[in-house]
C-alpha cells in the first residue's frame, strides 16, 4: 500500500515534470508572435501552433520575405516542425501600351478612307472622330480604331444617324 | 462606379465565350479590354454587349481590341467589302501604291497576316500585295 502511493506519487511527478519540460503550443504561439511583430514584413502573417506545428498563413510581399519568415520561424524553440501557408500576390499587370501618334494617325486614315463625312484627328493616343455616320458604319470603325491600341476614341462630335 | 465595374458583364462575358489571353486593366480611366476571340460571332456580341451598356460607345471610357483567330491553315480569303473592288497594294497602308484589284465576292489566297490591319494576298490573276484586313473573311 505504502510502496504503490510512492510509485503513483512518482508517476505523477515524472508526468508533471515531463509536461513542463515541452513548451505549451500558446507559448510557442506567443514567441512566434513577438517575432512576427518585430519585422514590418511580416506584419500580414498570422501564426497558428499545434502539437509544435507551426503553420503560417496571410500574404507577404515577396517570395524572399516568404523564405525569411520561414528562417525567423524555425529558429523559435519548441517549433517542432513548420507549414508555410504564406501568399504573395500576383505582379501587376503590364502598363497598357498606346501606340504612338504617327502610326496611330496613319492606321485611323486608312480606318476611315472609304467612310465619306468622316474626319479625324489624334493628338497623345485620344482618336476624336467627327461627322454624319451610319450605326453600322461607326461600329465597324470603331473595331478598326480600337485595334490600334489608342488611348482613347473620342466620339462625341459624331452625328449617329 | 469605377470602370471595372460598369464593363463587368462585358468582360465575364469575354471569359464566358472562350476568350483568351484577355486582359482586362483599367488605366487613368479607362478600361481596356484585349485578348483574343475564337470566331467573329463571338467579337460581334462582346460589341453588342458594349452597345448596350454605353450606347453608341461614346463614352470614351472602353478601348475593345478583341482579335479574332485566324486559323494558320486559312489559305482562302473572300473579298466582303460593300460592293466596290478590293484595293491591292504595294506596301501595308493607304499611302502606299495600287497594284491591283480583287472583286467584290472573290476569293483570294492569304499569304500571311503582315499586322492585324494589313494582309499579304494573292488573286488568281497573280496580283500580289497588300489588302485591308477588315474587308476578307477567312474561308472555311
Amino acid at each position: 500500500m505504502k510502496l504503490s502511493k510512492v510509485l503513483f506519487a512518482l508517476v505523477i511527478a515524472t508526468t508533471v515534470s515531463f509536461v513542463s519540460c515541452k513548451p505549451k503550443d500558446s507559448d510557442i504561439q506567443a514567441a512566434i508572435e513577438k517575432a512576427l511583430t518585430a519585422n514590418p514584413d511580416f506584419a500580414k502573417a498570422t501564426v497558428a501552433v499545434a502539437d509544435g506545428v507551426a503553420t503560417i498563413s496571410g500574404e507577404v510581399k515577396d517570395d524572399a520575405t516568404k523564405t525569411a519568415i520561414e528562417t525567423a520561424v524555425k529558429a523559435i524553440k519548441g517549433v517542432k516542425s513548420f507549414v508555410n501557408n504564406t501568399t504573395v500576390p500576383p505582379p501587376p499587370p503590364a502598363p497598357v501600351v498606346i501606340t504612338q501618334d504617327d502610326p496611330l494617325t496613319q492606321g485611323v486614315k486608312d480606318a476611315i478612307k472609304d467612310i465619306p463625312g468622316i474626319t479625324a484627328t489624334v493628338e497623345d493616343g485620344v482618336v476624336k472622330v467627327a461627322g454624319t455616320i451610319s450605326k453600322d458604319k461607326w461600329t465597324m470603325l470603331r473595331k478598326a480604331i480600337d485595334a490600334l491600341s489608342p488611348k482613347k476614341v473620342d466620339g462625341t462630335g459624331l452625328t449617329i444617324k | 462606379m469605377t470602370v471595372q465595374e460598369k464593363y463587368r458583364s462585358l468582360t465575364d462575358a469575354a471569359a464566358a465565350a472562350g476568350v483568351t489571353n484577355l486582359q482586362v486593366r483599367d488605366q487613368d480611366g479607362v478600361l481596356y479590354v484585349d485578348g483574343t476571340a475564337p470566331n467573329g460571332a463571338v467579337k460581334d456580341q462582346l460589341w453588342k454587349i458594349y452597345d448596350s451598356i454605353d450606347p453608341n460607345y461614346l463614352s470614351g471610357d472602353l478601348v475593345l481590341d478583341v482579335k479574332v483567330s485566324v486559323d494558320a491553315s486559312v489559305t482562302k480569303v473572300k473579298v466582303t467589302t460593300e460592293k466596290s473592288n478590293l484595293n491591292i497594294r504595294k506596301g501595308p497602308g493607304t499611302d502606299q501604291p495600287i497594284v491591283g484589284k480583287a472583286a467584290h465576292g472573290e476569293i483570294i489566297t492569304l499569304i500571311s497576316q503582315a499586322s492585324e490591319q494589313w494582309w499579304l494576298v494573292r488573286t488568281d490573276d497573280g496580283e500580289e500585295g497588300y489588302a485591308y484586313a477588315q474587308y476578307l473573311t477567312p474561308e472555311a
